[in-house]
């Protein structure tokens, strides 16, 4: 009876996920097969790497024949961001996260997987883990296939639109904590800060690179200037 | 080369990446400033991913702002994340309708 609830639960708090994975996926559909990638290799890729930056990057190294030392450099950089989420992220797990638990979910470390892990209320079991990535890699699948099946199911106008639903949804787990905490408003605002600076004053950064130092510096920042007491 | 092994290379080294740390860190983090970090990672990570890439998400400015506007005005409110990541889409939809 609980564990049924909370794979239900991650389900339910993994379908903004699914429904901005399933607009941002037909795009990148769209891209891998303009690439001149089948449609069945463009949804293995979305099956696999279940990831956006770092899909788009390799699907540029396919199409210009690059070398494979240069395809996992290049994912290496782009990803090495969910190490970092990974870390954060066993600090959270429950006890019923066994080995295998671990190396079954540690496939859907995803930017927004991870976000809405840890934003829920006390520990993360196993179940939970696996409804939120089922129906965001249900969405992210999906919406690949579509995309690259059929460049022209949605107008253009509503899949722009739909672009800044993650972005919303982000927005919405950052916002309420900051209110409350003022070292968490002191994070959020730091790391825009850079991030915007990195963004126009350093052009040559990928976004991976760009969103990792960001995020280091500033969440060191709020480390030393705001420690967290032990017991929470 | 055969599209199988990039696919293969991709995917591999992504899967590591996730794997290695959420795997083999099993032990409860001591350090203060190390369990302090970890915890404002998440905050940071997200805030870094969403400025400025939000102006940029809908391919126009203008309704990228209206669009941002509105969540962060639903989100300081907490409506829950589905309804701020709709209303903002929502924004942006009709702000296009009328200004494109």
């Amino acid at each position: 009876m609980k564990k049924k609830s909370d794979f239900l639960s991650g389900l339910i708090s993994g379908i903004p996920i699914g429904l901005g994975y399933l607009s941002v996926s037909f795009g990148f559909g769209i891209m891998a097969v303009n690439a001149g990638l089948s449609v069945l290799e463009a949804f293995m890729i979305s099956l696999t790497n279940l990831t956006s930056a770092g899909q788009a990057a390799g699907v540029d190294i396919i199409a210009a024949n690059g070398p494979l030392i240069e395809m996992a450099a290049v994912q290496f950089v782009i990803n090495i961001r969910y190490a970092l989420m990974a870390i954060s992220l066993s600090q959270k797990l429950s006890s019923k996260f066994t080995f295998r638990h671990r190396l079954l979910a540690a496939y859907g470390i995803t930017d927004e997987i991870f976000a809405v892990c840890s934003a829920k209320d006390g520990e993360v079991s196993p179940l939970f883990m696996y409804g939120v990535i089922f129906i965001s890699t249900l969405g992210w699948v999906l919406g690949t296939f579509l995309g690259a099946f059929s460049g022209e199911l949605l107008p253009s106008s509503v899949t722009a639109a739909l672009g800044i639903m993650l972005y919303g949804m982000f927005t919405a787990i950052i916002i309420p904590p900051a209110r409350k905490q003022k070292s968490i408003l002191f994070v959020v605002i730091i790391a825009a800060a850079l991030s915007i600076a990195c963004k126009y004053l350093v052009r040559s950064l990928s976004g991976g690179l760009s969103v990792i130092i960001c995020a280091i510096i500033s969440a060191a920042l709020a480390a030393v200037i705001f420690p967290k007491e032990d017991d929470e | 080369m055969s599209i199988a092994i990039y696919i293969a290379v991709m995917a591999g080294v992504t899967y590591l990446i996730r794997m290695i740390p959420f795997t083999f860190f099993t032990k409860k983090i001591k350090s203060k400033f190390i369990k302090s970090f970890l915890y404002y990672v998440p905050y940071a990570v997200l805030s870094a991913m969403t400025f400025p890439a939000i102006f940029y998400s809908t391919g126009n400015t203008v309704t990228a702002a209206v669009g941002t506007a509105v969540a962060l005005l639903l989100a300081y409110f907490n409506l829950p994340l589905i309804a701020v990541a709709l209303s903002a889409s929502a924004a942006a939809f009709v702000t296009g309708f009328i200004i494109l």
